[in-house]
């Protein structure tokens, strides 16, 4: 008997599902951001569970899942965001991995936390590389299923499963990240245009609780709020632009925050746009870029300061939660 | 000029050449990202020349973070002797000036406009002190413009005006940005044009568009194999074109059959600013001799 073609079916897209993998490096300084997962650990913990490759491509799925028809069996786990997945109606449980076979309908309950789920099934989506990587560019038209969210009606190819993953295995509690919870702070190193603001506004940054905004998406968070920044006064230099948020335009970046005439901070992802005229006032570090894309419009969040030394000891902590990760997973 | 070093988080180090924009600041920026390309550095994972700073990417589990900004300070003064001059190539871009795309989407975002009464190249060529249109698109499409940094969006690149100081194009940014612009729209914003190279978000003052794609993700046609055209360094020259021609030239691209004039030159810094427009001359010359 010929086996069945691994491939599924979109029968609802959800809002914005892309193929995303953990990125295209090498191109930002001709305007193309990285892209990838906007949680990279989910997505990389999704693939293990899988048997996959770190960098295999799986799906984002944005506030809302989809609903794919499977056409050959396979092994498939969601991470992420606490939306439930469904086979053929029935529950299973996240951070797991779990079989769907041909024929049967992965759907997903509502969303109860968090903003973004991964889905890897094993073998990977097999869209083609662009660049380097299957990660989708909406903005450019580039990359994952031709470049745009799935649609209903797309057909997505599966690669080849290289084996090595297994049905139940699950990522215990304590190394999953806990998403969607209120109180939530992102650290930030201060800098770039750090100078431009009054010693008051850069208190009230830190001490203002801000809001995300419904503007938020792979290019950037918008955040709503806290008080205005007001500007330490100056001559606005040659090509600058007027306004006072204003600079001469530079790169932006990723995880790099700005203001625009000092109302609303934009943190800047994976679709960031690589440079613009807006002054920044520091960067998130990386250790804290993941939470970003797990934020839910409405959550309140915190900026917390931190040195370069606590940077470099948090993205010490991130690398041994995967190390933790792999010794858990090969038991 | 004053070069401030700063860190962009734990993975970026940016570096401002110079708060204000010139040609000098672009220079040394240029010759520091070479400088740093060169030296090979183990760590570094991205360089981006931008208009008067850049910005080094790099993994600090690889290098601290301190060690690599001490790093980058010696090449400073490496770039202040260095020869101000660069193998390039002038690159022609036709322009439909006032073309009908345009001039829709500037109607439909005209309460977002400074003024509103008039459209964005009258308002551009009054405040510019030109006597007409038509004064102002000569001196648009006269002088070269120098590709100063690629970004925002794939393959967009910041043009900045081979001129004297005084005789820079200058218009603020839309008053709030509108949520459309034409693709390949030829835009001017503070002392910087652009083209657009991807329909989309965008504050610019819009003057015109070119039928000469600049990106195409798919890198089907014969000069966008590398998906995008442009590099900083490259030389542009603007020549304005009819409709007719406007529409031949669309044509000629969709039937795979359109080339666009690129002619290597050299540009030195010293003779420019010696002899701007003897200097823009001879790079005229070679664009069309």
């Amino acid at each position: 008997m010929a086996e069945a073609i691994r491939m599924f079916d979109v029968v609802k897209p959800g809002l914005a599902t892309t193929v995303q993998d953990l990125g295209r490096p090498g191109y930002y300084h001709l305007g193309l951001p990285i892209s990838g997962a906007m949680d990279r650990f989910a997505l990389i913990a999704a693939n293990r569970l899988v048997g996959n490759n770190d960098g295999d491509a799986g799906l984002e799925a944005v506030f809302m899942g989809p609903e794919l028809r499977f056409a050959s069996d396979c092994l498939i786990a969601v991470t992420g965001a606490d939306m439930p997945p469904k086979v053929d109606g029935v529950e299973q449980p996240g951070w797991t991995a779990f079989k769907v076979a041909a024929g049967q309908l992965l759907s997903f309950g509502f969303l109860k936390g968090g903003a973004r789920a991964y889905i890897a099934i094993a073998g990977g989506i097999a869209v083609p590389e662009v660049l380097g990587s299957r990660s989708t560019y909406t903005l450019g038209t580039l990359g994952g299923f031709e470049g745009r969210a799935l649609k209903a009606g797309d057909t997505v190819m599966i690669g080849t499963a290289a084996g090595g993953g297994r049905e139940g295995m699950s990522v215990p509690a304590e190394i999953r990240r806990a998403v969607g919870v209120q109180g939530a702070s992102l650290r930030v190193l201060p800098g770039l245009y750090w100078h431009r603001i009054t010693e008051g506004a850069q208190q009230t940054f830190f001490e203002d609780t801000w809001k995300v905004a419904p503007e938020a998406d792979r290019v950037g968070y918008r955040f709503r709020g806290g008080k205005k920044l007001d500007f330490v006064p100056r001559e606005q230099p040659f090509g600058a632009g007027s306004d006072p948020s204003n600079i001469v335009d530079s790169c932006y970046p990723y995880g790099s925050i700005q203001v625009p005439g000092g109302t609303e901070p934009i943190i800047l992802h994976r679709d960031a746009v690589s440079g613009g005229g807006y002054f920044m006032l520091g960067t998130v570090i990386s250790a804290d870029m993941d939470l970003i894309g797990q934020l839910q419009p409405h959550q309140g969040v915190r900026f917390e300061e931190v040195t370069m030394e606590q940077a470099l000891a948090a993205r010490k902590d991130e690398k041994a939660r995967l190390a933790h990760l792999e010794t858990a997973l090969a038991t | 000029m004053t070069v401030r070093y700063s860190y962009g988080g734990d993975e970026h180090i940016f570096v401002e050449v110079d708060e204000e924009m010139s040609l000098e600041a672009f220079f040394k920026s240029l010759s520091m990202t070479n400088a740093v390309r060169d030296s090979g550095i183990a760590g570094i994972t991205e360089i981006c020349p931008a208009n008067a700073s850049f910005q080094i990417k790099f993994d600090p589990d690889v290098i601290a973070p301190n060690e690599l900004m001490a790093k980058l300070k010696i090449f400073e003064a490496a770039a202040e002797t260095s020869d101000k001059r660069i193998d390039t190539r002038i690159i022609e871009i036709p322009v439909l000036y006032g073309d009908p795309w345009t001039h829709e989407t500037l109607m439909r975002f005209r309460e977002r406009h400074q003024d509103p009464n008039t459209t964005d190249l009258e308002y551009a060529a009054r405040i510019n002190d030109f006597d007409s249109v038509d004064a102002f698109i000569t001196a648009h499409a006269g002088a070269p413009w120098f590709v100063s940094m690629v970004g925002f969006v794939a393959g967009l690149p910041f043009i900045y005006q081979l001129v004297e100081r005084q005789r820079q194009i200058e218009v603020p940014k839309y008053l709030r940005p509108r949520t459309d612009t034409p693709k390949l729209t030829i835009g001017h914003g503070g002392c910087f044009g652009c083209i657009y190279s991807v329909r989309g978000a965008g504050g610019y003052q819009m003057f015109g568009v070119t039928p000469m794609p600049i990106y195409d993700p798919k890198g089907e046609i014969s000069y966008l194999r590398e998906l995008m055209i442009f590099r900083p360094g490259d030389i542009i020259k603007f020549k304005p074109i009819d409709r007719a021609a406007y529409d031949a030239a669309v044509e000629a691209v969709e039937a795979g059959h359109f080339e666009p004039k690129i002619v290597p030159v050299s540009f030195s810094l010293d003779a420019f600013t010696a002899d701007p427009e003897g200097t823009n001359a001879k790079l005229l010359e070679a664009l069309d001799g």
